[in-house]
Parts: structure tokens; C-alpha cells; sequence
């Protein structure tokens, strides 16, 4: 069995994120790069799942020589595989999704793991798209996963609950946090993961659908009032939320 | 001739939700600013509230029915809204942003080559171009966009967009007996959690961080939001440690919230923690340290002791509602 795993190399979650001069783009200067906190789940599930049935594990990226670092990581947690999708210029989420698709499918992979969402764009669609694209099944938002066989129980976070949902392979999962504990990358796997070769291919262009226009900063909130000190200030803030705010 | 808003709604145990009214709203204002029809679209069983719809501006509904349909099935649903949007042809499609809004968007987007652009917090004509505001960078920054595509698809973020009743009509609703379902995706069974109410829809939000001490003192933190007719909510480090579960977690790694009001008790405001609440309208912050970040972004707040201060508030409450 082939099981793919998507990632993404994207800034560090306590970044402080400028605007850059296009307007359309981030300053990068001085922002620290990571592996999308999602995917490292993405990647341990997969991992998991080729410990419980063999086969081989491929990670495929796509953007930048930048996003290697992130497939580096993915090598040294145990994953066999690293192909970087070479491509720099913005892309839609479908455009992306259309070019993971097309090399998932040279690799014939039949589970494929995606985080839930990337924590930069915070779009959440991409796994479902490229299972869409596949023609697999998919369940999103997965906090547990059981194959047997061919046949797929998942459990997925939902409001106020969760759905355990039955599927079939090939299927596309995408993962949210509480599916499993990632693990760390031995000393071994990091040595190991330096030799490996990193697949570089040139993904084909797909027209976008999406323009962005320009990004900005959200208005700074005011910082609001200290209204005291202790115990005595609570009357006071009842009646602000009250009468002020209105919300109670 | 694409001339048509479609709005899907979304029910639970066969009640239409809050989500789906905000939906409509957004629609139906989108469809009198271009003069276009708006039209809603419903898969489930029996629901009882289909035709509330008309109090938020859609007068026509199209019920899809099949007892199978009462719980959510990627595929069942996906295939049904296909054939529907291929039949109609509508140009813009409004889905509520929850677990399954979320969920089925991206499908009908690559299915049908279109763009969708997800978590929309605003949605405005500037120059006669629909653009739509989104957070991203876990919302350290916001984008507008806009899609190219002749038909669009917009997911709403819940809570941002107020549904607010705008007439007493009742929708005219066209129900469909659907047979031939692909059920290759299906839910066996939905476990609900204890909570009575969760984060992601809940108009108030009280949470809990590190600050509390101890899993036993969210007691304190339930008789608040009980008192509010709110819900519970935790900072990843309570839920980290095992004191709460992790369906209460808000943030980056958790849910992305925006209540009314949003009560943080004994929590830093960690960047990840911000993230998932910032957009909160009104934020009431208590914590010991008087530089904890919190304080940045919170409306109101009270430099004190948790322990101090929650069992005033669960008193002042009380004297308040009963007066
Ligand atoms: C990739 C990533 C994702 C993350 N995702 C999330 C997420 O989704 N949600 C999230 O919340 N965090 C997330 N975090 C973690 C985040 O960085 C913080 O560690 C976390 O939010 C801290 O939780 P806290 O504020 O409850 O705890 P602490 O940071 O320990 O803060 C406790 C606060 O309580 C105050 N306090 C202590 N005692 C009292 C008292 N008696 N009375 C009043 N105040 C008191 C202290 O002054 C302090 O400010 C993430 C981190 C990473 C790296």
C-alpha cells in the first residue's frame, strides 16, 4: 500500500506576520519557518498506518526550495519519501489541490493524510478537494482512525459532538489534533534523513479562481479598560456589560 | 442563464441552525443588491423549522428527503446538491461555515472548477465586484478576495453574520423524496459530548486557562456559564494537561469562536489562544498579571485573582437576574 502525506512549510504560530510591500504577500524577513502544526499529525498517522500494514510512505510538498526543510522533517520522523512540487507563484487552493492530486496519482496512493487545515491561509479545503479530484472518499477533521481491511471507521469533531463515519479506500483523510501524539525525529532518522534524496518536479499551472486582492492588518482593538483591581470592580462590570455592552 | 443565489442550509435532528438563517440573510441581501433570485436548499428527514426561512428573506426552500438523509453523508449530500446546482445553475452559492459546511464545500468547488473562498467575515460590492473579507495568518492579518470564476462559492464564518428577522413570511418549501443515494460515506452514529452547549455556536463563552489551578475548579467556571446561558470553553494548556476535553479547546489548534461576549479567566492570551478568539465582539479578561496579553485585546477587565473574582461575578449575576 502507498500512503501519501501532504505538508506544508509555513510561518511558526507565534510569528508576528507584517504585510509586504506588494500588499499581496508577507514580509518574510526574520519569520521563522515550521511544519504546518496539522500535518505533523497527517504525517504521524501515516507513519502509524504503514507500522500496522507496510507499504511505503511519500511526502509531497509543494512550493519553494524553502519547503524542503519541512519534507527534511517529515524524513526524519520515518517517512520514505520526499517529493518537492517546485512552484513559487500564488496559487488558488484548487490550483494547489489540482497539482498534489496529479502526483498523488503517479504515485498511486490509496490512503492519503492532509492536516485539517494550514495554519497560513487557514483554508481548510485542500484534502477534500483532491479526494473530489481523485474521485476517493474522504472524511475531514479526523480525531481517530481505524482501517480494516478496506473498510474505514473514522471519527471526525463536530459541534457539540463528534460522527463516526464508515467509508471505504481509497480515501483521503485530514487530520485535527487528538488523532494522535506526534512523534519526535531520532538522532538516527535526522542523520538518515540528510542522505535522502529530495524529489524535485515541476508541477503543472492551473489556472486560479480565487484573486487575492490585498491582504491588511485588522483593526487594532482598542485596548479596553482596567476596570479595577479586586472583588469591588465586579458590580461595576456587570452593569458595563449590562447597559454598555449590552450583552448580558 | 445564471441568475440565482443558492443558500444551503444545514439542520441537526430536524432543526434548521443559526448558521443556515445567517446563510440566508447574506443571501438573500446579495440577491436584492443584484436583482437576483435567492433560492434554499435542505437535505435531512423530517425538519421542523424549514419554513422560518421566509422570516430571513428566502421564499422558496427545496427539501430533499430520505429517512438516510437525517445524518450527514459527504457523499449523499455532495452527489444531491451536483445535481441540483447543475439543474438550476446558479451563480453564487452561500454555505454556512460549519463542520459540514466546511466539509462539503471544497468538494462541490472542485467538482463544479470553481473557486471558493472559505471563512468569510465580511462580504461586500466595491465597483460592482463581490469581495470577500477573510482572516488568515490565524487572523494576525485579513485578505480580501475575489473569485474569477463565473460561479462562486462563499463559506460563512458563523457567528459574524447576525441573523436578525426581517419579515414573518413563510417559505414556500418543494419537498423532494431523493432515492439513489451514495451512502459511500456515511455516519453510523454521532456521540455527543456532555456539554450542553459547544464553543462554536454559543453567543457567550466563558473560558477557563492555567489560572484555574486545578480540573475541579472549572465548577466555577460552569456556574458562570450557566448563569450567562453560555458555554464552556479552555486555553490548550488545561486541555493539554487533561482537564478539559479538547471539543472545549478555542484557538489555533482548537475552534475558532466569535460570540457576543467572551469571558477569558485565567488565561495569558497566547497568540494561538487569540487567534481562535479575537474576532470575539465584546472580550472580558481576568488574570493576576497585569501585562498578561489578554489585557491587549479584552474590553473590560479586572487585574485579580480568579478565585477572587469569578465567585463575585457568579453572585453579581445572580443579584442582577433576580431583580
Ligand atoms: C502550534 C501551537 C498551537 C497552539 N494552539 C493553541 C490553541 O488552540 N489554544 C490555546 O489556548 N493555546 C494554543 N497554544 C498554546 C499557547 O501558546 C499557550 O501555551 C496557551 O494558550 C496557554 O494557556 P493558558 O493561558 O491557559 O496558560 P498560561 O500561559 O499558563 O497562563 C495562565 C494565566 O493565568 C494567570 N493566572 C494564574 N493564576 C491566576 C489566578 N489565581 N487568578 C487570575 N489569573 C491567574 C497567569 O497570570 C497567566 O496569565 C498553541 C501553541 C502552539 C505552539
Amino acid at each position: 500500500m502507498k500512503i501519501a502525506v501532504c505538508i506544508n512549510h509555513v510561518p511558526d504560530t507565534a510569528a508576528k506576520i507584517n504585510i509586504g510591500n506588494d500588499r499581496k504577500s508577507i514580509d518574510t524577513a526574520g519569520v521563522a519557518y515550521v511544519v504546518n502544526p496539522y500535518d505533523e499529525f497527517a504525517i504521524e498517522e501515516a507513519l502509524k498506518t504503514k507500522e500496522k500494514f507496510g507499504g511505503e510512505t511519500v511526502a509531497i510538498s509543494l512550493g519553494s526550495d524553502a519547503n524542503k526543510e519541512t519534507l527534511r522533517k517529515a524524513l526524519a520522523m520515518g517517512i520514505d519519501e520526499a517529493i518537492l512540487l517546485k512552484d513559487e507563484s500564488y496559487r488558488d487552493s484548487l490550483s494547489v489541490a489540482k497539482a498534489l492530486a496529479d502526483e498523488i496519482k503517479s504515485q498511486n496512493a490509496e490512503i492519503v493524510f492532509f492536516g485539517k487545515q494550514s495554519v497560513d491561509f487557514d483554508n481548510g479545503v485542500i484534502g477534500q478537494m483532491v479526494a473530489e479530484l481523485l474521485n476517493y472518499n474522504s472524511v475531514s477533521n479526523v480525531i481517530k482512525l481505524i482501517i480494516e481491511g478496506n473498510k474505514i471507521t473514522a471519527e471526525r469533531e463536530i459541534e457539540g459532538g463528534k460522527e463516526i463515519v464508515e467509508t471505504t479506500l481509497p480515501v483521503v483523510i485530514t487530520a485535527q489534533k487528538g488523532l494522535n501524539e506526534p512523534r519526535y525525529a531520532s538522532l538516527k532518522g535526522i542523520m538518515a534523513a540528510k542522505k535522502k534524496n529530495i524529489i524535485e518536479k515541476i508541477p503543472a499551472n492551473y489556472q486560479n479562481n480565487v484573486e487575492l486582492i490585498e491582504m491588511k492588518k485588522p483593526a487594532s482593538k482598542q485596548p479596553g479598560r482596567i476596570i479595577g483591581t479586586d472583588a469591588s470592580a465586579v458590580q461595576e462590570l456587570i452593569r458595563l456589560l449590562k447597559e454598555e455592552a449590552k450583552v448580558i | 442563464m445564471a441568475n440565482k443565489v443558492l443558500v444551503i442550509l444545514e439542520q441537526r435532528n430536524g432543526k434548521i441552525k443559526k448558521s443556515s438563517f445567517e446563510a440566508v440573510k447574506v443571501a438573500s441581501e446579495i440577491s436584492s443588491r443584484i436583482n437576483y433570485e435567492t433560492e434554499a436548499v435542505i437535505i435531512g428527514n423530517n425538519i421542523e423549522n424549514i419554513e422560518e426561512t421566509g422570516n430571513y428573506g428566502v421564499s422558496n426552500v427545496v427539501h430533499f428527503r430520505n429517512p438516510e438523509l437525517e445524518n450527514y453523508s459527504t457523499s449523499a449530500y455532495k452527489k444531491i446538491l451536483l445535481e441540483h446546482i447543475n439543474s438550476t445553475n446558479p451563480e453564487i452559492i452561500i454555505i454556512p461555515g460549519t463542520s459540514l459546511g466546511k466539509d462539503l464545500a471544497p468538494h462541490i468547488s472542485a467538482k463544479l472548477d470553481c473557486g471558493l473562498i472559505s471563512d468569510c467575515i465580511a462580504l461586500n460590492y466595491t465597483n460592482n465586484e463581490l469581495i470577500a473579507t477573510r482572516p488568515i495568518f490565524a487572523g494576525k492579518l485579513l485578505a480580501d478576495f475575489k473569485v474569477t470564476s463565473t460561479k462562486k462559492i462563499f463559506v460563512l464564518r458563523p457567528n459574524v453574520f447576525k441573523a436578525d428577522k426581517i419579515s414573518d413570511m413563510k417559505a414556500d418549501v418543494k419537498t423532494i423524496d431523493v432515492d439513489n443515494l451514495d451512502l459511500s460515506t456515511k455516519v453510523i452514529e454521532i456521540k455527543k459530548t456532555d456539554t450542553k452547549l459547544d464553543v462554536a455556536e454559543a453567543d457567550i463563552i466563558v473560558s477557563g486557562g492555567r489560572g484555574m489551578k486545578a480540573p475541579e475548579n472549572f465548577k466555577l467556571i460552569e456556574e458562570l456559564a450557566e448563569l450567562l446561558g453560555g458555554a464552556v470553553g479552555a486555553s490548550r494548556a488545561v486541555v493539554d494537561a487533561g482537564w478539559r476535553p479538547h471539543s472545549e479547546q478555542v484557538g489555533q489548534t482548537g475552534k475558532t469562536v466569535s460570540p457576543t461576549l467572551y469571558v477569558a479567566l485565567g488565561i495569558s492570551g497566547a497568540i494561538q489562544h487569540l487567534a481562535g478568539m479575537r474576532s470575539s465582539k465584546y472580550i472580558v479578561a481576568v488574570n493576576k498579571d497585569k501585562d498578561a496579553p489578554i489585557f491587549q485585546i479584552a474590553d473590560y477587565g479586572i487585574v485579580g485573582d480568579v478565585f477572587e473574582i469569578v465567585p463575585a461575578m457568579i453572585e453579581e449575576l445572580k443579584k442582577v437576574k433576580s431583580n
